[in-house]
């Protein structure tokens, strides 16, 4: 029954297989030249297994070119713009779900409306803003910069889960002597897991595959590069190392690579979630 | 609720306006912001060919990247839709990984893939006997346009796929049973039943798919810069270009630099307000 099931389904098994190879070949032809040498690279490109595997193109990258600089700016950068994002768009999210306000309608109107605003749009305003508070060219400029672009569409997705669910949590919660901060940590936030999960691996994402605001804050000071700025500049310094700029490469995108295997589900979640709203 | 409305107000809203105040002033971006020019550097914009090739340039790739990804995401979404496909949840980790992965990366990669002497894709289609000649890709602005087209759709036809399954998983079982027992064929069902009732979802995907085609920097600035020539130069390069570098004769002109911003801005805001007005009415007439 299972392998009538399997041959009927062959035509199209074998279509998607083909397609699905020429999705990935990229990044299976990008391991590949990162473990070979120059020499091999270019004489002979479009064979996928290196004479043998070498780990050089790793350490002359992570050493020499500086990623190791480079990999603890992106973690510092993303981990503290997620932080910030999940705390704010979540208190957020909750207060526009509970407390009642004058020009409550609007602000949420006011809100989703930014949310097609183009990022070049932006990014000049932001550039001198950053600047007048001292902080261009430093870390927490960027993270700022990062973080205050971000939470909006964030904050709407946590009103619309706190808003599903009942009062009557809240008001139990409150008649047996809990504060609004408690009730909102200790009986929303642990309801609201899923939402942060999304929230995490999309900003996550967002920040760590960010290029133009880093290197717009960062166009003057190299050791504050973050993963995609520092390969960006590697082509301009070392423009024949190409097996090095695969293994460069290939430290940039491993991390978020890994977080979507691990993770996957919150981040489909979160991106019909935000297509639906 | 009063940080982030802090957040909000100083990296959304204040820039929103603020762009709107500089593109008035001629002014490098430094010093005083006195030299008030009013709407000069709107018609400088305007009298500008190499502003009109950068927007015409946005939206031929964009109509590009449009045309090729809608179909395929969706002829991909449908085949994944069958429950009993086997590995159904395999093809569609691939076929998202590219989604996932850094622009920039991609971009800077790309390069070398599409390397006229020896890249992987000249190599490629040599071995197939598909060309004689190895392709100059990203030296002549044609063929660096369809490479762009090519690695835009490649990278992001997976948050499509995904858009165009969560529309079909939405629809109706009861009518697709019913068509069964008429004896509907494949072909019918999807032109009379699938089509109609997808259309609000693709009016959205639609809508995601221009503005993302219309707004991307980091894959373009990294995989051509624009060039050769201003062959590439799409819209948000040119206005980083006068920006932030001293491309124009000395300084940068960040005023000018606005009104481009700001002409862009309203443009692509016109075009994603008639589309999620359709939208609404699409979802409407379907109930």
């Amino acid at each position: 029954m299972r392998l009538r099931t399997l041959l009927r389904q062959l035509p199209v098994q074998v279509v998607l297989a083909v397609v699905a190879l020429i999705w990935i070949y990229p990044f299976i032809w990008m391991v590949s030249s990162s473990f070979k040498t120059n020499r091999e690279f270019l004489s002979r490109g479009l064979e996928l297994l290196p004479e043998q595997f070498r780990t050089e193109n790793y350490v002359r990258a992570w050493e020499v070119a500086n990623f190791s600089q480079y990999f603890q700016n992106s973690v510092i950068v993303t981990v503290s713009t997620v932080v910030i994002v999940v705390v704010i768009s979540a208190l957020t999210g909750y207060a526009l779900a509970r407390v009642q306000f004058p020009g409550k309608r609007p602000l949420i109107v006011l809100y989703a409306a930014t949310l097609f605003i183009p990022k070049g749009y932006t990014i000049i305003p932001v550039y001198q803003l950053i600047r007048e508070l001292g902080l261009l060219n430093t870390l927490p400029g960027l993270i700022l910069a990062e973080a205050g672009a971000a939470p909006v569409l964030f904050a709407l997705l946590f009103m619309a889960h706190f808003s599903g669910i009942p009062k009557e949590l809240d008001e139990a919660a409150e008649l047996d002597g809990a504060t609004f901060g408690q009730t909102f940590i200790h009986v929303m936030l642990p309801l609201a897991k899923p939402m942060i999960a999304t929230t995490v691996v999309l900003q996550f994402m967002w920040t760590w595959n960010s290029f133009f605001t880093p290197l717009v804050l960062t166009l003057n000071n190299p050791d504050l590069r973050t993963l995609t700025v520092g390969l960006y500049a590697f082509v301009g310094e070392y423009n024949t190392d190409w097996t090095g700029l695969t293994a460069a490469a290939l430290i940039s995108i491993v991390p978020v690579l890994v977080l979507f295997l691990a993770l996957q589900r919150y981040f489909i979640a979160g991106l019909t979630g935000s297509v639906k709203s | 609720m009063v940080p982030q409305l802090i957040l909000v107000t100083a990296f959304t809203l204040y820039p929103i306006v603020m762009t709107h105040v500089y593109s008035l002033f001629e002014w490098p971006g430094f010093g005083p912001l006195d030299r008030f020019v009013g709407l000069r550097n709107y018609t400088r914009i305007l009298a500008d060919e190499l502003f009109w090739n950068a927007f015409q340039k946005s939206f031929i790739f964009m109509a590009g990247t449009v045309a090729l990804q809608l179909p395929l995401a969706l002829l991909i979404a449908i085949l994944l839709n069958s429950e009993r496909l086997y590995g159904r949840n395999v093809y569609r980790t691939l076929f998202f990984i590219p989604v996932v992965t850094t622009s920039a990366v991609i971009g800077i990669v790309m390069r070398s893939i599409f390397a006229s002497h020896d890249g992987l894709v000249n190599n490629g289609l040599q071995l197939l006997g598909l060309i004689d000649r190895p392709i100059r890709w990203l030296a002549q602005g044609d063929t660096a346009m369809i490479a762009l087209i090519l690695v835009a759709s490649w990278k992001w036809l997976g948050i499509k796929m995904i858009m165009w399954l969560a529309g079909l998983q939405s629809l109706p079982v009861e009518l697709y049973d019913a068509a069964k027992v008429d004896g509907a064929s494949f072909w019918q069902t999807f032109r009379h039943i699938t089509v109609p009732l997808l259309v609000p979802v693709g009016v959205v995907v639609l809508l995601f798919s221009m503005v993302d085609a219309l707004t991307a920097f980091d894959l373009i600035f990294t995989m051509t810069e624009g060039g050769p020539g201003f062959a590439t130069e799409f819209m948000e390069l040119y206005i980083y270009r006068y920006a932030f570098t001293s491309f124009a004769g000395g300084l940068p002109q960040l005023g000018y630099a606005s009104a481009a911003g700001v002409f862009f801005g309203v443009t692509v805001f016109l075009i994603s307000l008639v589309l999620s007005l359709l939208a609404r009415r699409a979802s409407q007439v379907r109930r």
